[in-house]
């Protein structure tokens, strides 16, 4: 037993490790990212051999999870909540397949989009799979989780699914670890077809999910992490989920809140606790970040009219995350408000570094479309996406990783010609090379530009899966050698940019610009890594 | 005894080392530490912020609730006063006074720094300058530090051991520049009148 200070994901990371975990799987994305980091740096995660490499994108990585479980180990696979949508094929299917070796999906939702395109909730996708959810409270409760998970899934032979939010995510206590549970040997599923979902095997594999729906409800009711909290006043009875458990606490002296709670940290809803709140309490209140999904669930459990008020029925925001203030208002607590923030304060949104590559590209590009036309600049997500705010204004979309490329297809199509992608290196990789290849297919006249900074650089610089092997992957789809042009986004050759983006969106075809130049804060990590050496 | 400090700068200024090395220093003393930070696409230059909580009993929330934070610690005038709603009335500002301009509307210096004087309980001086005549120019941080000292209620020593955890790393030439910061720090801080804690 050690008590360590740890991000709410390095805390996910320790326990995993800590309860026998064989493999992480995951692709860079903000707020989980540092939960593989904190496997990739560990020490102890080295010598049991821990698999911590990136994958291409978390399909990839959730499939090879799979993969390690199908082989009897244990394994986990961590995503933002938009990384859920790109592995939502294996992660349903995982469900109807079952697991052997113990498998967890850790998911982490983006309230208030600090760093994300919207705040969806995991949990509504937990639920359509049909499987378990753990939401912590808390760090420790994050590591419990991710330690003691495995055996949960190992005993319905389930993958379960643990949700945090970005709060808890990037937020460091005190967590006291356990001793470390041995990893799993190599074993076989016994069923030879457990993992065949030809339809006549994947009907008796959705059965078996579907009785274990009666099991997932029972160990719920009995979770530690699902807790009846007594209290006097039954005016009220509070549904705290996940880390709004703590924003209550904190309105009350002695922590203690005179309302009875149900404290929720494991889906399916615990119904026959919820049921004695409702019994014994005039009114509902519950609390939760991301969507109103316990306060609609609960809605269809009783008809006798009490009022159940959250999110939903407009006592808390609808949209953004919570804090201790809102949670004050919704009980009808004095909050208070500090002072205003003056007017002379400005603005200051986030930029692209100084002598970043990026920069370079969107100076060519900009002049070599004043003679094509506007608004036609599909891009992506990467941190080339500020290209869409002053002094660019560059680009006209970001929808989802590698729909540049196939946007402008399918708007070249539509007769925009040309039309432009500007897509980074990693997000290339991770969804783009499919998309190329329709394009190469139709010979569509798009002029795709992959500003190539040789990392995953917005969510920290990780490396990225095919650097210096981006033309040749390229020429492996099909696009033409003589139109991939590789460049060096610098401000010398400026001029020469300029003129070969020009001529290849004259061109009736499939083009790719590749400008090449690492990122700056890798280079001088790098530069500074060496140094010290 | 409970303190709730509101960090803040712009990205890449080195609010999350100050949070460290407080926090560190904390868990050396056996208190309770929670400190919740910003990742991701906000470091890229844009307004940066972490709420830090230290406390002799367990603490609750994550985030600070509104009008009553103790400290607002800033590296950067105009970020020092982005979080005043978090402040509580009786609460200090501590800020440096170099501006970081990446941005074309930047307010006047001269306005911001007399708007910045005009709250209640203000300690706002030009850390870059001092870093620079201790020969240490990238602590200016630390001087910071150093000035929000008097309100802690760390020991100095803890501190001290926070900055060798921290930068233990980089070796002992590293360590020195930053202990000699917070100490430059702590003596700025005596040209102001500061309630007994």
């Amino acid at each position: 037993m050690k008590k360590l200070l740890l991000l709410g994901a390095e805390a996910i990371a320790q326990g995993a490790i800590d309860g026998g975990m064989s493999g992480i799987y995951a692709y860079p994305g903000t707020p989980s990212t540092e939960i593989t980091e904190y496997v990739q740096n560990s020490k102890i995660a080295a010598e049991r051999k821990i698999h911590s490499k990136w994958s291409a994108n978390e399909k990839t990585a959730m499939e090879a999870a799979l993969g390690m479980s199908y082989a009897g180990k244990r394994a986990m696979v961590c995503m933002k909540h938009v990384g859920l949508n790109v592995a939502a094929d294996p992660f349903i299917n995982s469900a109807i397949t079952g697991v052997n070796g113990g498998l967890i999906i850790t998911v982490a939702d983006d309230p208030s989009m600090h760093s994300s395109q919207n705040e969806q909730d995991s949990r509504y996708l937990g639920k359509f799979a049909l499987i378990p959810i753990l939401e912590p409270a808390n760090q420790q409760e994050a590591y419990d989780m991710a330690r003691d998970g495995f055996e949960l899934s190992e005993k319905y032979k389930t993958p379960i699914l643990i949700r945090i939010t970005t709060r808890l995510s990037h937020s460091r206590y005190g967590v006291t670890t356990k001793e470390m549970k041995p990893k799993n040997n190599n074993s076989l599923p016994d069923d030879p077809k457990q993992f065949v979902l030809l339809p006549a095997i994947a009907r008796m594999r959705y059965k078996i999910l579907l009785d274990n729906q009666k099991n997932f409800l029972d160990e719920s009711e009995q979770s530690i992490y699902n807790k009846y909290i007594e209290g006097k006043d039954t005016s009220k009875g509070i549904i705290a989920c996940g880390i709004t458990y703590n924003y209550l606490l904190e309105n009350y002296k002695e922590k203690s809140c005179p309302h009875p709670v149900v404290k929720i940290g494991q889906y399916p809803l615990p119904k026959q606790l919820i049921t004695k709140l409702y019994n014994e309490c005039q009114e509902i209140l519950v609390l939760e970040d991301g969507y109103p999904f316990v306060e609609e669930t609960i809605k269809c459990f009783f008809n006798s009219g009490k009022v159940i008020s959250g999110r939903l029925n407009g006592t808390l925001p609808r949209d953004g995350e919570l804090n201790p203030t809102l949670v004050a208002k919704a009980l009808g607590i004095p909050t208070k408000d500090g002072l205003p923030i003056p007017e002379i304060v400005k603005n200051r949104p986030p930029e692209l570094c100084n002598g970043c590559s990026h920069r370079d590209v969107y100076e060519a590009l900009n002049e070599a479309m004043k003679s094509f036309g506007e608004k036609r600049v599909f891009s992506d997500i990467g941190c080339y996406t500020l290209g869409a705010l002053p002094p660019y204004n560059a680009i006209n979309s970001c929808v989802d990783m590698g729909a540049s490329i196939t946007m402008a297809k399918g708007a070249a199509d539509a007769g925009l010609i040309p039309s432009v992608a500007v897509i980074g290196d990693s997000t290339f990789t991770h969804s783009g090379i499919t998309g190329l290849l329709d394009a190469v297919n139709e010979k569509s006249p798009i002029t795709v530009i992959i500003s190539d900074n040789s990392a995953v650089a917005m969510t920290g610089g990780q490396e990225s899966s095919a650097t210096g092997r981006l033309k040749e992957i390229c020429i492996g789809v099909g696009v033409e050698p003589e139109h991939i042009r590789v460049l060096t986004p610098v401000p010398k050759y400026h001029n020469e940019m300029v003129d070969v983006i020009k001529e290849e969106l004259n061109y009736n075809g499939v083009s790719v610009i590749i400008a090449e130049r690492e990122c700056i804060q890798t280079a001088s990590k790098k530069k500074k890594e060496k140094s010290r050496e | 005894m409970k303190k709730d400090i509101i960090l803040s700068g712009v990205g890449g200024q080195g609010i999350l080392s100050i949070a460290a090395i407080i926090g560190f220093a904390a868990l050396e003393k056996n208190l309770f530490v929670k400190q919740s930070e910003v990742h991701g696409m906000s470091q890229r230059g844009g307004a940066v912020q972490s709420h830090l909580r230290i406390s002799d009993t367990e603490i609750a929330s994550d985030l600070i609730p509104y009008g009553t934070a103790d400290l607002i610690i800033s590296v950067e005038p105009m970020e020092s006063l982005r979080y005043l709603p978090f402040l509580s009335t009786d609460g200090w500002i501590i800020t440096n006074t170099t501006p970081f301009v990446n941005i074309p509307n930047y307010p006047d210096l001269e306005l911001l720094l007399s708007k910045i004087n005009s709250y209640k309980n203000v300690i706002a001086f030009n850390a870059d300058e001092i870093a620079k005549k201790i020969k240490a120019p990238k602590t200016s941080n630390v001087v910071i530090l150093g000035a929000a000292f008097p309100f802690l209620e760390i020991p100095y020593e803890n501190l001290i051991s926070g900055i060798r955890t921290l930068f233990g790393r980089k070796g002992n030439e590293v360590i020195e520049k930053n202990i000699n910061a917070l100490n430059a720090g702590i003596e700025e801080s005596k040209k102001y009148s500061i309630p007994i804690i």
